[in-house]
């Protein structure tokens, strides 16, 4: 029997949020915290191990009526797509939590870790929901904790920041939640049935025109928040002030659900102008990587430069959701883990500088490798999975997208190519800065290693990373089934666009063309 | 039939016994207060607290009962029921809010809190109308109160400005209301509702210029009171002069009461010549939401902030209107969200209050989340719930309007008021960020001193969350209520059904 397990996943931070409000002395607030972090990331450890790797449906589910009026349920369940992006936010909230408590958070600790302990029931209950409803009310209120984190215990312009990231991501969620409302309005006109349930939504039969309105609103509030090039101009900005343990959650966690957003809702619910917004969407991805890591290059501010190439690993992402096929598909999932490890880990390591050196800028460091030897050993590793060598994580996440992309678009995966050499090119060059040459700052003399809690956050990271390159294939194949099934909807689409392709004008022009997904692969071709 | 009638005294006395307990109370705190200095009078408003809860115990007795009294002036029903009791509750926290307040600045107790009562007195009545008369009579009880209560600080020129500025405006609204009242009887013959309703249901009546005259003057005077623009210019100077109970209760209870008005003559008495008004309450709830919202925005007193905030829930509620009768529930069920919603940010609004005018700038919510965390919390969760952030009742309610104007496919309306609440949801984040993110602002005095305050704060905090959380219930009530009102005046057309 597994019934309220997953309630029990998400709720457990909640509760543990409001009994940390209960507590005053600043050393039990952290250690009740970190504890309280823990007991998720143990279920969702035992969650892993209940979970069946054959099945592609959603697992463990709970379905109660809550607003019978309206139709909505709290429906919660889990499958491959959402298993490993809640080990991974169990994972980071604790080990941002654990770094934390070592002197990063200089004032209100309580609040500090209320706001965490929310956030990740938010950013759970989003993974977890079933039901259109929940999720849109876990997807708003995820984005009241991190709007505080960013606020109050922010750097710099803060406060815009934390305004910029609500307001970017709210317009898109309510024009969002005006199609979730249309959509429901649309079962009930096809099945007489007011209803959030997922299930029955992938089912309302729509018009063009209406899915391809629908598609444009839910791909907005998921693009901002993946982000995509041009909606993620709030991203440098959120990041750069945020405090570590917020951009660690921030690019660790919340930019997936953008990218989950996608694979969960927007594709299946409307697979038809998902396979016609290939181009546009394999182009705006290309663009971002490319953007993204010519950006992160000129970067004076490290965290400035990591939150830049955030934008060109989530590109990478958005490529291979977008190949639409499982090879894409998996390998877009894989990287969103493989960005929330390697990118987390890398503003770990750029908090744990700041809380020396309170600066960030490059110019300031050099030649730390020989004052701070395991702290720079660390930093490469990092930095290597998030380049993507082969034997750590990054490359497998990479390789497979690339894979997608090449089997859909074949110039996507030659412009990808170019974004990793880029990807290369900023990251060994920004190591070479700070860590090798001379000693130019005399305060780099008397700058001290990492401590003990320190290594203890990292170890994870590192471990995670060497595991998951090396052993890829218990994760790909409990992510699969459910790609795949997800997938045949999108197929069913496809074959259906094909089919009303046949008789237009320009397939009898040219009857060479044999499947619409070549298309502009010999158009690139003939270029 | 007259009242006189000893059979009838049951029948008639029963249903309205909650306005009799009410207008009993009024009368015995303005003569008990005569012997009571300006300073001292808790004791009046915890009598006039006492004699509400009366009224409220009665009105939940005679809940689910349905009946007419006095020829068919009076309408009880469950439509009167949901408001009477959320305007008692409005009272109730009023009074709360009152207790130290009135006695600090020096308001005479016995006149203030009967003038109170006597607006909730005018206020329930036009919940319960059911005819035009008595909604203008309860109008006018209503508002000539209010007008009185907001320049209860004789010594205060903002005080003073605020009655003036609103009786002006306020007469000549009553003005059009009444001449619309006029026209609409001279076109249909009746001045009850469920008769128009007939009369109008025959659809001989359409285009008859006497009543399209009739019922956008009537929809001009009913504006005024919602404050929908372009008839709002009252609202912010006197939000903003009037004593802070007085103002709470002007943006909840006087809404309410407007609002319970205006559904019944357009929802229920001319709900059948809807194609004619309800194309002019689109153009108005969009222009009065954006309005509403852009102009709160650029406020730096908090009060002249909830003032055009409050304004820009009156457009959500009136797209609420536009989208016609199946979006009624939906009405009810913001309106009952958004009560304790203001009265809990009013409230907080007083607890930061010294002397009249101290605290009352944004500014002065500053570095609140440090001093008073469960303060700044309380006020956290109004302005998020105002913000229409989920699970909260604000969110909702918005979903509930939003939800069933777009069953009637009014999307383009619908969009409008979604980028509304992202521009709200930046001057309501503004004041998060005074609170959590800035230093500075005004010290909160002897808040423990104040447990009737600190009640109201904490009770409308518990019911933001709870009717967001759980709103199956209160979404089943104002279903109810609305429907039963629909039936009230002899409404019973198939589009109704729930």
């Amino acid at each position: 029997m597994n019934g309220g397990l997953l309630t029990a996943l998400i709720f457990l931070p909640l509760i543990g949020a409001l009994f940390i409000l209960m507590q005053s002395e600043e050393r039990a607030i952290w250690n009740s915290a970190f504890i309280f972090s823990l007991l998720p990331l143990a279920l969702s450890f035992y969650v892993l191990a209940q979970f069946n790797p054959h099945v592609a449906e959603y697992q463990l589910a709970e379905q109660y009526d809550w607003i019978p009026a309206f139709g909505i349920t709290y429906h919660i369940g889990i499958d491959g797509i959402s298993l490993f992006l809640v080990l991974l936010t169990t994972i980071l909230i604790t080990l941002s939590l654990l770094y934390s408590g070592g002197g990063d958070i200089e004032k209100r600790p309580r609040e500090f870790c209320f706001f965490m302990l929310v956030l990740e029931t938010g950013l759970l209950g989003a993974l977890l929901s079933v039901d259109l409803f929940l999720f849109y009310i876990f997807w708003e209120v995820m984005l009241i904790p991190m709007y505080f984190l960013i606020g109050i215990w922010g750097h710099g312009r803060k406060i815009y920041a934390a305004v910029k990231f609500v307001l970017f991501t709210m317009v898109g969620s309510l024009l969002m939640l005006v199609a979730i409302l249309y959509l429901v309005h649309q079962a009930h006109v096809h099945f007489n049935r007011t209803s959030f349930d997922l299930p029955l939504l992938y089912q309302v039969p729509l018009t063009v025109t209406e899915s391809r309105w629908l598609f444009a609103a839910f791909a907005l509030a998921f693009a901002i928040k993946v982000p995509m090039w041009p909606v993620h101009t709030w991203l440098p900005d959120a990041h750069t002030n945020a405090p570590t343990a917020g951009s660690v959650i921030l690019a660790g966690v919340m930019l997936k659900m953008g990218t989950y957003g996608f694979l969960r809702f927007a594709i299946p619910l409307f697979p038809t102008v998902a396979v016609e917004a290939i181009p546009l969407f394999m182009a705006l991805a290309i663009i971002g990587i490319i953007y993204g890591a010519l950006v992160a290059m000129v970067q004076p501010d490290l965290k400035r430069l990591i939150a830049y190439s955030s934008v060109s690993h989530l590109g990478f992402v958005m490529l291979g959701i977008f190949a639409l096929n499982p090879e894409g598909i998996d390998g877009a999932i894989y990287q969103m883990l493989n960005h929330g490890v390697s990118t987390g880990g890398l503003f770990l390591l750029v908090g744990m500088l700041y809380m020396r050196r309170h600066t960030r800028e490059i110019s300031e460091f050099g030649g730390l490798w020989k004052r701070v030897p395991v702290y720079a050993a660390i930093f490469m590793v990092v930095m290597l999975s998030s380049i993507g060598l082969p034997g750590l994580n990054g490359f497998v996440g990479e390789f497979l997208i690339m894979l997608g992309a090449f089997l859909r678009i074949r110039l996507a995966a030659v412009f990808a190519v170019l974004g990793v050499i880029l990807g290369a090119l900023y990251m060994l060059w920004t190591y070479e800065r700070v860590m090798f040459g001379p000693i130019t700052r005399a305060v780099n003399e008397t700058i001290r290693d990492l401590t003990g809690r320190e290594i203890a956050v990292m170890v994870p990271v590192i471990a995670l990373m060497l595991l998951m390159g090396l052993f890829p294939r218990p994760l790909i194949s409990r992510i699969e089934p459910s790609v795949t099934a997800m997938l045949a909807r999108v197929n069913v689409a496809q074959a259906r666009l094909e089919h009303e392709r046949q008789p237009n004008r320009l397939a009898a022009l040219l009857p060479a063309r044999h499947t619409p997904n070549r298309e502009p692969e010999m158009a690139a071709a003939a270029r | 039939m007259s009242p006189f009638n000893l059979a009838a005294i049951n029948f008639v006395w029963l249903p309205i016994l909650p306005l009799v307990v009410i207008t009993v109370a009024a009368m015995v705190v303005l003569l008990a207060g005569v012997r009571v200095d300006d300073g001292e009078s808790e004791g009046l408003g915890l009598l006039t607290l006492a004699s509400l809860a009366v009224a409220f115990v009665f009105t939940l007795g005679i809940l689910g009962q349905y009946g007419v009294a006095f020829a068919g002036a009076i309408s009880i029903d469950s439509f009167s029921a949901f408001f009477d009791l959320v305007i008692l509750i409005a009272a109730m926290f009023t009074v709360m809010m009152s207790l130290d307040y009135a006695a600090e600045n020096r308001i005479p107790g016995a006149e203030y809190y009967s003038l109170l009562l006597f607006s909730v007195l005018g206020m329930m009545l036009m919940a319960a109308a059911g005819d035009l008369i008595v909604i203008f009579l309860g109008l006018e009880t209503m508002s000539i109160t209010v007008y009185v209560l907001a320049g209860i600080m004789r010594r205060n020129a903002k005080s003073n400005e605020a009655a003036i500025k609103y009786f002006l405006l306020g007469a000549f609204s009553t003005g059009f209301l009444l001449y619309g009242i006029a026209l609409v009887y001279g076109a249909t013959g009746t001045i009850k509702l469920g008769p128009i309703h007939d009369a109008l249901a025959s659809g001989a009546m359409g285009s008859n210029p006497l009543l399209l005259l009739g019922i956008g003057m009537m929809l001009i005077g009913f504006g005024f009171k919602v404050a929908a623009v372009p008839f709002h210019m009252w609202a912010p100077d006197v939000y903003e002069g009037a004593p802070t109970p007085v103002t709470a209760f002007m943006a909840v209870g006087v809404k309410l009461a407007a609002f319970a008005a205006f559904i019944r003559v357009f929802m229920v008495g001319f709900v059948s010549v809807g194609a004619q008004w309800q194309t002019v309450l689109w153009v108005v709830a969009a222009l009065t939401m954006t309005g509403g919202n852009l102009i709160a925005v650029v406020q730096t007193n908090i009060k002249r902030m909830l003032a055009y905030s409050a304004i820009a829930h009156a457009g959500y509620l009136l797209l609420g209107m536009a989208a016609g009768v199946r979006s009624g529930p939906a009405i009810l069920y913001y309106l009952l969200g958004y009560a304790f919603t203001n009265l809990g940010a009013f409230s907080v609004v007083i607890a930061l209050e010294r002397r009249g005018e101290v605290g009352n700038q944004i500014s002065d919510f500053r570095g609140l989340a440090a001093r008073q965390p469960l303060l700044a919390g309380a006020m956290a969760i109004f302005l998020l719930s105002l913000a229409g952030v989920p699970p909260l009742a604000g969110f909702v309610g918005k979903f509930y309007i939003f939800s069933e104007a777009l069953h009637q496919g009014y999307v383009g309306l619908v969009i409008i008021a979604v980028l509304n609440s992202v521009i709200s949801a930046y001057y309501y984040f503004y004041v998060l960020v005074a609170m959590y993110m800035q230093e500075g602002g005004v010290e909160v005095e002897r808040l423990s001193a104040r447990p009737a305050l600190v009640a109201a704060i904490g009770l409308a905090a518990l019911a933001t969350i709870l009717i967001g959380v759980y709103p199956q219930p209160y979404i089943a009530s104002a279903a109810n209520a609305f429907y039963s009102a629909s039936g009230a005046a002899g409404v019973r057309s198939a589009a109704l059904e729930p």
